[in-house]
């Protein structure tokens, strides 16, 4: 990626937005390097969307800037904005052809020929000799180009996609994802994306900013949100956690002391977000691994015990469920590969992990609900 | 079992049929006694064809006289009440105000109220405020009554427009006034076109209002009333069946353009690298 200078940056400085009471957006700053692929992760009415409209100018924020380079925009009309939006449900103009559509920017600009730049554009996202067509007679898949192609030819400093590909079929998402990936590399143009599809989020962009309630909950590279994620909602919004409650108990050397249900274990302390007091202890399902006995536990990894309640047959893997005796649910994926043979429900295994692809979290409170398996985030609970 | 079979996959077919008779026998007795030589007055009956009405239609002066005088007062109707509906329908649909939940429900209250009532009492507004009736007095009565259409039209048009397609010209640095001219009054045109025709039609059509409010002017409904007294000419029959022709050719016009329009559409997807543009 060509990185120019600093200085065209998208930044966003203590950004808030409130709806009467209701805060969308909380406070939030971040900065979004020049050339980048930025995803704005979260469950819907966590403030993503809204945080993009304020970046477009649809929004005006209640406090805060948003700032280009060394730019204030944050009082700019839309149209005086260097940033195009494509939109959640495309908006492309009924009206107009796809031609005109592509052109709408550079026309309200006052260029006047503009037909080698709409058919270069069209080229691109692969639909040239569509110039012709309404909306309406193109496929979803079609008419996504065709807002991404509106957007892109007025070569906007920055541009944001609101849930680009929600409408999308899964197949055709996949393939739009690479799409999107190779588009921007060939532009070289900050993207934003915002997505409530954590695999989406993943695959696409550089960075990821895992947003709940108005406020950013952890951010960067998705490997390393994945692997270490700073708090329990982002353990289970990003993939699933087995998350125990936990008490950690101080440093001793390297580690975190932890006890969990009068069981000791520990954590490497670069893995801890907390050395004392109320924590959840985590491990990811598919690094969690069943053995048949306290015996075939390799050397160094922790384990409890448990009963298989269930197990899923998913291809590549098979889930399953496991009890622990104090009752909560762990889930283990165990790959496919036809080395071990698969468990039936009401075998007795030992689940065991290496610590050191444990993680440690603090504990909000005597929350008890985010003990044991978690899958996908509670979105009901959620404002 | 056959015809049964028969009868069961047809029948709402025949009812179909059935009603459009219903609805059209009307026109069809109004045009056939358009060529009709009557013999008296006051002779209903088709006796002799002629093509004389259709030669002559302003053989009675006065009746052209109230159809021109109609026109005009359904134009004016129709332009006023047209742009103060539509601008009303934007402050109802875009603007949130103090009252606009009452407001939206006074709209309804012109369509709801008799028109005899509302008659009556725009007579006892204008005699009261010493304003003399006739043609503007009916002028003022139309445009009242046809804002309310007017407002419901833009307004559902408006309403079930996707206020992100303004968003996006916006985005795409269209300043207000562009977007307005170039997105938002195109997509709801369609509403505001069929807004004016209804004001227009309803507004040439209205008799109970308009005989309250009219002093000594005569539209063509109230020709048409007082000549029922003497024996309708048939000439009336003529100008009903030019509306009625007129009004079909405009429908039929908008349709062939629609169908034409797709048919263009089509032919550019069987052969789309060939029809792109330069």
């Amino acid at each position: 990626m060509t990185r120019e200078s600093p200085a065209d940056d998208l930044r966003l400085a203590d950004l808030t937005k409130r709806f009467g009471v209701f805060t969308a957006v909380d406070d939030l700053s971040l900065t979004v390097p020049q050339g980048s692929f930025f995803a704005l992760l979260g469950a819907s009415g966590c403030g993503k969307t809204t945080t993009l409209r304020m970046i477009a100018g649809l929004e005006q924020p209640t406090g805060g800037q948003v700032l280009l380079g060394d730019r204030d925009i944050t009082g700019l009309r839309p149209h005086k904005r260097p940033v195009n939006t494509v939109f959640q449900s495309y908006a492309l103009f009924p009206h107009l052809d796809i031609h005109e559509n592509v052109a709408f920017g550079l026309r309200r600009r006052g260029i006047r020929k503009v037909g080698d730049q709409v058919e270069r554009m069209l080229a691109l996202v692969q639909l040239q000799g569509y110039g012709r067509r309404r909306p309406a007679q193109l496929s979803g898949g079609q008419q996504q180009r065709v807002a991404l192609a509106r957007a892109l030819i007025n070569h906007p400093q920055v541009l944001l996609l609101d849930e680009p590909l929600g409408a999308l079929d899964l197949k055709l998402r996949r393939q739009m994802q690479v799409e999107l990936k190779r588009i921007q590399a060939e532009v070289g143009i900050t993207f934003v994306h915002v997505t409530h599809d954590q695999e989406e989020a993943m695959t696409m962009a550089d960075t990821v900013a895992v947003m709940n309630a108005g406020r950013i909950e952890q951010l960067g590279a998705p490997a390393e949100i994945y692997e270490y994620p700073a708090t329990a909602f982002v353990a289970n919004f990003l993939g699933q956690s087995n998350l125990l409650t936990a008490e950690a108990g101080g440093r001793a050397g390297d580690d975190v002391r932890v006890t969990a249900h009068g069981t000791r274990f520990s954590v490497p302390a670069g893995r801890a977000r907390l050395v004392d007091g109320p924590a959840l202890l985590g491990v990811r399902p598919e690094k969690l691994h069943l053995a048949d006995g306290v015996d075939r536990v390799p050397a160094g990894h922790q384990h409890v015990g448990g009963v298989v309640t269930d197990a899923s047959y998913v291809g590549v893997s098979t889930q399953y469920l496991v009890r622990t005796a104090w009752g909560a649910e762990l889930s283990a994926f165990a790959a496919n590969s036809g080395v071990a043979a698969p468990l039936a429900p009401g075998t007795a295994v030992t689940a065991h992990w290496d610590p050191r692809h444990a993680f440690l979290l603090p504990r909000a409170g005597a929350d008890e609900r985010t003990e044991g398996r978690l899958g996908q985030p509670p979105v009901g609970a959620l404002p | 079992m056959e015809l049964r079979r028969w009868l069961a996959d047809r029948w709402v077919m025949g009812v179909a049929l059935l009603v459009l008779g219903y609805l059209t026998l009307p026109i069809v007795v109004v045009a056939g006694l358009s060529f009709n030589r009557p013999s008296s007055r006051l002779s209903y009956d088709f006796d002799e064809f002629t093509l004389d009405n259709w030669a002559h239609p302003c053989a009675t002066a006065d009746m052209c006289d109230a159809v021109v005088r109609s026109m005009e007062i359904g134009l004016i109707a129709t332009v006023v009440s047209t742009v103060l509906g539509t601008l009303m329908a934007f402050a109802l649909v875009r603007h949130g105000f103090r009252g606009r939940t009452a407001m939206n429900g006074l709209i309804f209250l012109p369509m709801a109220t008799p028109e005899l009532v509302m008659g009556t009492s725009l007579l006892a507004l204008f005699v009261a405020a010493g304003v003399p009736q006739g043609f503007w007095t009916i002028v003022i009565a139309h445009v009242m009554f046809c804002v309310s259409f007017v407002v419901v039209t833009v307004k559902a048009r408006l309403a079930g427009m996707d206020r992100r397609l303004e968003e996006a010209a916006m985005d795409l640095y269209a300043s207000e006034w562009q977007t307005f001219r170039r997105i938002t009054l195109p997509l709801v045109l369609p509403g505001i076109v069929a807004a004016a025709l209804l004001a227009f039609s309803l507004s040439f059509d209205d008799f109970i209002i308009t005989n309250f409010n009219a002093g000594t002017t005569v539209t063509f409904p109230m020709y048409v009333w007082g000549a029922a007294q003497r024996g309708i000419p048939p000439q009336v029959n003529v100008i009903g069946t030019a509306m009625f022709g007129i009004a079909l050719l405009l429908v039929g016009a908008s349709s062939l353009r629609g169908r034409r329009a797709r048919r263009a559409a089509l032919a550019v997807v069987a052969t789309p690298a060939s029809t792109g543009r330069p």
